[in-house]
């Protein structure tokens, strides 16, 4: 399966996000913020970063680029998009996903291991967890704080679109601990924390059993790669 | 050249960090008169020629679609500059 990684001016987990994708079972596909062509892929993930140094609003011009628009027709088609951090950003500048980001109430970029709970499992990049699984992602934003208005809020929650939430430390504001959501169908979805950097023991979070040995971020990938080959 | 005024504020019910940094600055410095401190943006468009109902029309457009994302903030101003605009820091 190919997953595209799209790098905007400013990426950082581009390349963090390919490898990933390749631990996961996929062919990672780099993509180009400039370009109109999205090269065949399956799935797409916008990773984490500064695009355009968070001018403007974190995520804000880097949704207007050439690219997003293939993008916004291929989530519509269902295709599976994932963004983290800045691409979570991304996409609720493109309005792929309700609600906005804002900084942090504390005012500090924060970075830490954290702990999240999995509340829906039938998403594109959620399917291979369980139920209120208990996982641990790394963190890092400065912008994370998500909002949106009440009406919103009681639909995400109530149609089942809160996908990650916060547990026990709400890092960055963040209303009703919302870690990352989903659209309505379930195949685009936004979160804060970095899945790609709990993908290799060695390299992720720590965890109780040892240091940076977690590797709960791999999931996203095998969910939307191996779901993808099943319905080849 | 004329130019065109976007202004764009955090929605009230959206808490504004800066906003709230620089209130907590004014009461260090004993200036607790100044109850709240809210931050927003202002944008200056330059244009070539005279500033038509249709060049304000476009500024309202991407007022609202690139300047001010309006799930988080308002476009509170959009209009030529004000005389008083013209001096630089006035």
């Amino acid at each position: 399966m190919r997953v595209g990684v799209i790098t905007f001016p400013g990426s950082l987990d581009d390349r963090d996000a390919q490898r990933a994708v390749k631990l996961g079972g996929g062919e990672p596909v780099a993509l180009w913020h400039g370009d109109h062509d999205l090269k065949n892929v399956d799935a797409i993930v916008l990773p984490g970063g500064f695009s355009y140094g968070d001018y403007l609003r974190a995520g804000a011009i880097a949704a207007h680029s050439p690219i997003m628009s293939e993008v916004i027709a291929a989530a519509n088609g269902g295709m599976p998009v994932l963004g983290i951090c800045n691409g979570f950003q991304i996409l609720v500048e493109s309005h792929l996903l309700p609600g906005g980001l804002v900084r942090n109430d504390h005012g500090d970029f924060v970075c830490r291991d954290q702990k999240l709970r999995v509340e829906n499992t039938a998403t594109a990049w959620s399917n291979g967890f369980k139920e209120d699984e208990e996982i641990i992602i790394p963190l890092k934003n400065g912008e994370g704080g998500y909002i949106a208005d009440q009406d919103t809020l009681d639909r995400l929650e109530g149609e089942g679109q809160v996908v990650f939430r916060y547990l026990e430390v709400n890092p960055n504001g963040s209303a009703n601990d919302i870690a990352g959501i989903s659209n309505a169908r379930g195949n685009v979805v936004g979160l804060m924390p970095h899945p790609e950097h709990a993908t290799e023991a060695g390299f992720g979070p720590d965890t109780r059993a040892a240091m940076r040995s977690g590797t709960d971020g791999l999931t996203f990938f095998t969910s939307a790669i191996s779901s993808l080959m099943a319905n080849a | 050249m004329p130019i065109i005024v976007v202004e764009v504020m955090p929605k009230a019910e959206i808490l504004d960090p800066q906003g709230k940094a620089v209130a907590g600055a004014l009461v260090r410095l004993d200036k607790s008169e100044f109850t709240a401190v809210r931050i927003g943006k202002r944008f200056e468009l330059t244009v070539d020629g005279p500033v038509t109902d249709e060049l304000l029309a476009e500024a309202r457009e991407i007022a609202n679609d690139l300047l001010a994302n309006t799930v988080i903030e308002d476009v509170i101003y959009v209009g030529e500059a004000r005389p008083a605009d013209d001096a630089q820091g006035a």
